[in-house]
């Protein structure tokens, strides 16, 4: 058996092979609830129900989609360029600790929001700068030093809640004080769970595809992600683009830390993730980084985790259902990718 | 008997016919190979010959008609069955592991773990080499050969797979005159043994002095089928383009100014390739500088330093008399270097960009954006300029390069290129792999912009494009520079020798 590239892939093939990844996904869904022993199709419709099935249930999933769209936007942004951000956690919790270290405080005026916005940002991208310097300058390989950094600055955010920033009133849990009200981004329609921060991921997910459409640094992104050699010989600033690509990416990913602090916490803990960065390369994969795509990954992948709560909660199934719906999703998308570009051929 | 007509039949491709789309790669061809015969394939880039190999080889099966090898049809879509039936191919680029012997790359993927003895394997490979005259030894590592050698290797390893009907993909590209001498002697002795040959090349003078028959390829067609005793290299010329055609000539011009001066330039060895030896060469306003050599020897490191690619390790390089304080291929852009890459697969194109994008990889800064926003619809109205004024054959600017032949890409590549009207440029191998026609335009660009006042440094491999358009030649060898030889004061053998290192200082049999 061989594999050959087809050069023209027709539309049914493109749209008809992931939608054959989604009907296999379910089906290896329906198979995992068969086997812990509940009805098959009552486990699919209650992750439906817990995910969609009322208006508190879809601000919910809103809600959980806004740090998987920041953080697939920032893995998005980064493979596009070939550049292997595997951090986004990290990132994740740098913005977080700067939500905290602005928010508490530090800062009173009504600028405090804008301020810890860009300041996390700022954050999220210089830790990611050392990664991508080691890579230019020494040809480190990135996916190493991102992935490593994550255990690292999770160690640090467990010294910091420990230590210099733990809520004298936590009663002993290791937990970061809460934000002041001034910190704390608004809800975007009163007495509703969803803040502004769902809003603000939607206009990022526009504005970096307008940059990745419309702008030279878009243009430049692609081309070393494309062939860097080609874009070397034709005068671009290979590694400076890699450091911008990178800036951009680590603050995206930052973004994420900060929105669920001044968003939805309004305090740091070292569980404010539960693997959102890692959780991005699914949705960004998922979404061929396109990243208008990642918004509807974002919200596909948050309603399967919120949905799997749910279905827990009522049918007795594991919700590791959703981290094996997750995983085969992404086995059954990668798989469908690779079969529009190529087809097999015997012999 | 052999090579006569009514000799066995031993291939036959019968009205093949092969679409893609809308497009139609081959139209009904048909082709017979006789038994000790040679036969010339020769058509344009894109005109199918690489189409009609991939179907006799299995890569893509057929819309209609059939191969026959031997008087078996072939099955189509089955790449072993024409290895099986005694089909041999030797590619332009090779397929050797440069760490593994001679002996062992011709084996690799012929056998079975424990099948064969290597005395027998061995007996086999000298064999072959003494009845066929193809010089190697069979412990050498294929890494420290030649390219020559390793022409003969991938021939050794198609014969020592049995093969009756060798397939040569433009075998002399990578030669030097003597090289391709010696080539032509095996494949004599080939024939003369019983073997039958397709010889794939774009060289009229080779195809005229191996072939015994040539088929012409156009746009997918069979237009002509010719004795090559019976016709002539313009008559050979005119069937593959379709009308009359000659390649240009330039005449001789007085030089001018000195526009890039590199002096006293060193580089370190890179692996197999030898860094360049003080190198020392001037390119003048109105001249076009040939570099002959065979590839490997130098070009490269020199075609990096004037394109901007690498800085001299030692020595030192002046445009219009100064010294640029970086230098970088968007330094030499800005300083008027325009350049046209070896690879262009590789270097002057991204394949999954469209050809707007492709045409504004180098400008899309300086001309088709604005404080950061890409210009697209400036950019889509170059690219288009560049599809008319250099009649780049595609469905429009939106489609991806790499469904582009070789030419129309070369021709895409040279329109970003002139578009700045620069003032040194550099040619690197520009007309390699290209048809007649797509030769004849990117040389009379060449030319039409040494007569507008550039210097032009052109590297290629092949010595009549060399001597046909160069006002002064240099030759390279082993990194070493010659001293640069006027037009029409040097033959292609005394070229030859320089090609070959011996007429250097201090040159010593190798």
């Amino acid at each position: 058996m061989r594999l050959e590239p087809i050069a023209n892939p027709s539309a049914a093939r493109r749209l008809g092979l992931p939608a054959l990844a989604l009907v296999a996904t379910l089906g290896v869904a329906m198979a995992l609830a068969l086997v812990a022993g509940a009805n098959p199709f009552a486990v699919l419709g209650q992750i439906a129900t817990g995910a969609l099935g009322s208006k508190l249930a879809v601000l919910e999933t809103l809600n959980r989609a806004t740090p998987l769209i920041f953080t697939g936007l920032a893995v998005a942004v980064a493979f596009r360029a070939k550049l292997w951000n595997i951090g986004a956690e990290a990132q994740l919790y740098a913005g977080a600790i700067v939500a905290v270290v602005l928010g508490t405080g530090a800062l009173g005026s009504p600028l405090v929001l804008p301020v810890s916005a860009l300041a996390a940002m700022l954050a999220g991208a210089v830790l990611l700068l050392g990664p991508v310097l080691l890579k230019t300058r020494l040809g480190v390989d990135e996916v190493v030093t991102t992935l490593l950094l994550n255990f690292i600055m999770l160690l640090f955010v467990s010294y910091l809640l420990e230590g210099p920033m733990k809520d004298p009133l936590g009663m002993g849990w290791p937990k970061s004080p809460a934000l002041i009200p001034e910190a704390r981004l608004p809800r975007i329609v009163e007495g509703l769970r969803l803040h502004w921060g769902f809003a603000l991921a939607i206009l990022a997910a526009v504005i970096v595809w307008v940059i990745q459409t419309r702008t030279t640094l878009g243009f430049e992104i692609r081309a070393v992600g494309q062939n860097p050699e080609a874009a070397r010989f034709a005068g671009m600033p290979v590694n400076a683009v890699l450091v911008k690509t990178a800036l951009l990416s680590g603050g995206l990913a930052a973004l994420a830390g900060w929105s669920e602090v001044a968003g939805l916490k309004g305090h740091l803990s070292s569980d404010l993730s539960p693997g959102f960065g890692y959780t991005g390369i699914i949705v960004a994969m998922l979404a061929l980084l396109h990243p208008l795509g990642v918004v509807v990954t974002a919200i596909f992948v948050a309603g399967i985790f919120v949905g799997s709560g749910a279905m827990s909660r009522a049918a007795g199934v594991p919700t590791y259902i959703a981290d094996m719906l997750m995983a085969t999703a992404l086995l059954f998308m990668v798989l469908a990718i690779l079969l529009t570009r190529v087809r097999v051929v015997r012999g | 008997m052999t090579g006569e007509k009514g000799a066995e039949v031993v291939l036959r491709l019968d009205r093949i016919t092969k679409r893609f789309g809308a497009l139609t790669a081959n139209d009904g061809v048909s082709l017979t190979l006789r038994r000790g015969e040679v036969v010339a394939l020769l058509g344009e880039n894109g005109a199918g010959k690489t189409t009609l190999m991939n179907i006799l080889f299995g890569h893509y099966v057929a819309d209609e008609g059939s191969v026959e090898v031997f008087g078996q049809p072939l099955p189509p879509g089955n790449p072993r069955a024409a290895l099986a039936a005694g089909v041999g191919m030797v590619h332009q680029h090779f397929t050797l592991a440069g760490n593994l012997t001679v002996l062992d790359n011709i084996r690799l993927g012929t056998e079975g773990l424990w099948s064969r003895s290597d005395a027998g394997a061995r007996e086999k490979v000298e064999r072959l080499s003494r009845d066929f005259g193809l010089a190697v030894h069979p412990d050498a590592k294929v890494g420290r050969l030649s390219v020559g050698e390793r022409q003969r290797v991938e021939i050794l390893k198609a014969l020592y797979r049995d093969a009756r009907v060798l397939i040569l993909d433009e075998p002399t590209a990578v030669l030097t005159p003597q090289e391709s001498e010696a080539l032509f002697a095996t494949l004599r002795k080939a024939t003369g043994l019983g073997l039958s040959v397709i010889f794939i090349s774009h060289k009229l003078h080779e195809v005229m002095a191996i072939a015994d028959r040539c088929v012409v390829l156009r746009h997918g067609r069979v237009v002509g089928e010719v004795d090559t005793h019976a016709t002539d290299k313009a008559a050979l010329a005119a069937l593959m383009v379709g009308g009359e055609l000659s390649l240009p000539r330039a005449e001789a011009r007085a030089a001018g100014a000195v526009l890039m001066r590199i002096a006293g330039v060193s580089t370190p060895n890179r692996g197999a390739s030898p860094g360049l030896k003080m190198v020392t060469l001037e390119l003048r306003a109105g001249q076009i500088t040939g570099l002959a050599g065979v590839s490997g020897n130098g070009q490269a490191a020199l075609a990096e330093i004037v394109g901007g690619l690498a800085r001299p390790a030692e020595g030192r390089l002046s445009l219009h008399g100064q010294e640029p304080k970086v230098w970088t291929p968007g330094e030499a852009l800005a300083r008027g270097v325009a350049r046209i890459p070896e690879d262009r697969h590789h270097q002057g194109s991204i394949a999954d960009f469209d050809l707007t994008e492709n045409a504004v990889l180098e400008g899309y800064r300086t001309r088709f954006s604005r404080r950061g926003w890409m210009n697209w619809r400036a950019a889509r109205a170059f690219a288009e300029g560049i599809i008319k004024g250099y009649d780049v054959r595609c469905p429009g600017p939106s489609t991806r390069i790499r469904l582009l032949s070789g030419g129309n890409m070369q021709k895409l590549i040279l329109g970003r290129a002139m578009a700045v009207g620069p003032d040194i440029i550099l040619a690197n191998q520009p007309v390699r792999g290209l048809d007649v026609g797509a030769i004849a335009y990117v040389q009379s660009q060449l030319i039409a912009a040494r007569d507008r006042g550039a210097a032009v440094l052109l590297i290629s491999e092949d010595l009549d494009e060399i001597m046909g358009l160069s006002d002064i030649i240099h030759v390279m060898s082993q990194g070493r520079l010659s001293p640069g030889f006027a037009r029409g004061t040097m033959t292609a053998a005394e070229l030859g020798l320089w090609m070959a290192g011996q007429k250097f200082e201090g040159a010593h049999a190798a």
